[in-house]
């Protein structure tokens, strides 16, 4: 029933039924400019940052850059080279490709058949143990890092990629599962019905018909688990350790934030780094996006 | 693709696909193997060098120089391989040899078929370790019980950090939860509101200690001869004032470091609350008008009452978020200028002073904090089941 909806206001959002015309006037436009401007600030302040010279960086605000955008000398990529080589960035960013295809693509399809079995296969305790699933979605992380961490250096998949997968694949499963079963249990019943008799097993149901009409919500919440994963820290440090070699996009960052903890060029160069795949995702999926945090968020 | 043709031609795929299921275990199996090993990437290559003849290019391989770059991609197609090919070929198989089963067990078992790893997974990452954390919070190491643990939270420094964590929880979420109100209310009223969202929205995609970065940067500070290349500092001291060291002045560092928070999470408030005003039935907005209902009035008697239960969401959601927060305090000052909170005292109790058993009590206490909000989505989830 509440399906629908968001289709219906999504065609007629352009126009807002409650905004009157004299009050489209100058105050809220100058307003909303520059709530848009100060947000931008910081974000437009690292990316001018990391491609100005070094010399100038420590002399100079990047303000000033912009206002003499021609000057000789001003404008490098030096900085980019030296974090992605000698930095380490390079490697730590196909490890974070490593880390997150894997734990973004894991959680989604053991979370989808799941969901379907939750949905639409009868057996016992069901109920209660969906419940149990709800239950575990607002559980913090930290309550599973110490007995995690003695697990894995008994099972030695401590500093592994595949204890990183197993362990995001843990955290995301609830709100995975929860999020599919929403979806996947509002599928028509009709269709479950007529498959069942033309003799569709379980899994040819599952596979022919609920993953294709299931692909808004497994892609809202792909954008939300790659976001999460790719951005982690707290995970990334507890379970892959401190060696180099496994350093991910937000490790990476840290450490340069320790070893070069002033050299401003190298550390906005190494931050837009670890942006910049999360910021093309945004771009080119907008639409996507923000129905993956829209979806991330309704627990109610 | 495979389903199809089991049914044009039975006898063929009936050797065929588990011939291939055979070979693609065999290859995850592998997979993991060479993955478990740190150095997998290079070893592998190195084996192929030798193969090849190229012994010199083993040799530096192994020593940790050569082709190290070209290791990593051949580990990372390996990985993203065994990680998604594996979980697949998991499911296709088991779910087909149950199939080939008596229907009467087949039915019995295959519900466990779809629900087994889930479960298997939660149990293993979630309920164990939640269950084993109280325990370890309440019993010394030679399993006695014991409230040391949490006697040691009324210390004066561990009052800090819970007061810390409080002005975290009204600050972080209160300042997210009004500023994406009013922007979502400020920017429904003009035309390109799209354009002008994507602007507030960008920093989500941004990671905490990424913002971190980006923060740390307008903050920073220099001595006061030198020239100051922080944006707020550079102001500062325009306007005639003394540069602050933002970081590590306290209490103002702990609203720093919520600044940081705000500008990300504003954003998705902004955006669940804008989808919610308008989904405001216009007959409710026409009605108050007629009765003469001014514009904020009709927008804090009318849209805000409208969409309460949004507001709802959006503010546990970050309050949960901003309990847990760990990121910008870990990375910007560590918590050692009376700004430390509970998830990132846990940390430090972890992996530098070693104490299991108050970094359990730690992490139980923001358990216990988060149970309200646990109870609540059990309501509601319980509700819709008895209306469906």
């Amino acid at each position: 029933m509440s399906a629908p909806a968001p289709a219906v206001t999504r065609h007629t959002a352009p126009v807002s039924p409650w905004r009157p015309a004299l009050l489209r006037s100058l105050p809220v436009r100058i307003s909303v400019f520059v709530i848009c401007f100060l947000w931008t600030i910081p974000t437009l302040g690292l990316l001018v940052t990391s491609i100005r010279n070094p010399e100038q960086i420590s002399s100079t605000g990047w303000w000033t850059a912009l206002l003499n955008p021609f000057g000789a000398n001003q404008w490098t990529l030096s900085n980019y080279q030296q974090v992605i080589g000698s930095g380490g960035m390079g490697a730590a960013f196909l490890n974070s490709l490593i880390v997150t295809i894997p734990s973004t693509v894991i959680p989604i399809t053991i979370a989808a058949f799941a969901a379907y079995a939750f949905a639409w296969i009868p057996f016992r305790g069901r109920g209660i143990l969906f419940t149990v699933v709800v239950g575990l979605l607002v559980v913090p992380i930290q309550m599973s890092l110490i007995p995690i961490l003695k697990l894995y250096s008994g099972a030695s998949l401590y500093g592994t990629f595949v204890g990183v997968w197993l362990a995001h694949t843990g955290f995301g499963l609830p709100l995975a599962i929860f999020l599919l079963y929403t979806f996947i249990s509002q599928l028509p019943r009709d269709l479950f019905e007529s498959a069942a008799i033309d003799g569709a097993t379980h899994l040819q149901t599952f596979i022919r018909i609920v993953l294709p009409l299931s692909i808004p919500a497994l892609g809202a919440f792909a954008i939300f688990q790659f976001l999460w994963v790719w951005n982690d820290l707290l995970v990334a440090l507890v379970i892959l350790g401190p060696s180099t070699d496994l350093r991910v996009m937000p490790t990476a960052l840290y450490a340069l934030l320790g070893s070069r903890g002033g050299q401003w060029q190298l550390l906005t160069a190494g931050a837009f780094i670890t942006m910049l795949l999360p910021l093309l995702v945004f771009l080119l999926l907008q639409r996507a996006f923000v129905r993956g945090i829209l979806a991330g968020s309704v627990k109610s | 693709m495979a389903v199809g043709e089991r049914t044009a031609n039975p006898p063929l795929s009936r050797f065929l696909l588990p011939i291939l299921g055979v070979v693609a275990l065999g290859l995850c199996i592998g997979g993991v193997i060479i993955l478990i090993n740190p150095h997998g990437g290079q070893n592998l290559l190195a084996a192929l060098y030798d193969a090849l003849g190229n012994s010199s290019g083993a040799t530096d391989l192994r020593n940790g120089h050569g082709d190290q770059l070209l290791a990593k991609v051949i580990l990372a197609v390996i990985a993203v391989g065994v990680g998604v090919g594996g979980i697949w070929l998991l499911y296709l198989g088991v779910g087909g040899m149950v199939g080939m089963l008596r229907p009467a067990w087949r039915d019995r078992i295959l519900p466990w078929v779809f629900v087994g790893p889930a479960l298997v997974l939660l149990a293993t990452f979630l309920v164990y370790p939640g269950i084993a954390t109280v325990a370890r919070s309440l019993f010394d190491g030679q399993g006695h019980f014991t409230l040391d643990n949490y006697a040691v939270m009324t210390s004066p420094e561990m009052v800090e950090i819970l007061r810390n964590n409080v002005i975290w929880l009204i600050a972080a979420t209160g300042g997210s939860v009004i500023l994406g109100l009013v922007i979502a209310g400020l920017f429904d009223r003009i035309r390109r509101e799209a354009l002008a969202k994507t602007f507030i929205f960008l920093p989500l995609a941004i990671s905490l200690i990424g913002a971190s970065v980006i923060w740390g940067f307008m903050y920073a500070w220099e001595p006061a001869e030198q020239p100051q290349i922080g944006l707020l500092n550079a102001i500062i001291v325009a306007a005639g004032g003394q540069a602050i060291p933002f970081f590590t002045t306290s209490p103002l560092n702990i609203g720093a470091e919520i600044v940081i928070m705000v500008w990300l999470q504003t954003g998705f408030a902004m955006v669940v609350l804008s989808a919610a005003i308008k989904g405001v039935s216009t007959e409710i907005i026409e009605a108050a008008r007629l009765d003469g209902a001014n514009e904020p009035q009709l927008f804090f008697r009318v849209i805000v009452p409208s969409i309460r239960g949004s507001i709802v969401t959006v503010t546990t959601t970050i309050a949960i978020a901003t309990l847990k927060i760990f990121d910008i305090i870990y990375v910007t000052t560590g918590g050692r200028f009376h700004d430390d909170v509970v998830a990132n005292r846990m940390f430090h109790e972890m992996f530098q002073f070693f104490n299991d058993g108050r970094a359990a009590a730690l992490a139980s206490l923001l358990f216990v904090a988060v149970l309200p909000v646990m109870y609540l989505n059990l309501r509601n989830f319980r509700r819709q089941q008895v209306e469906a």
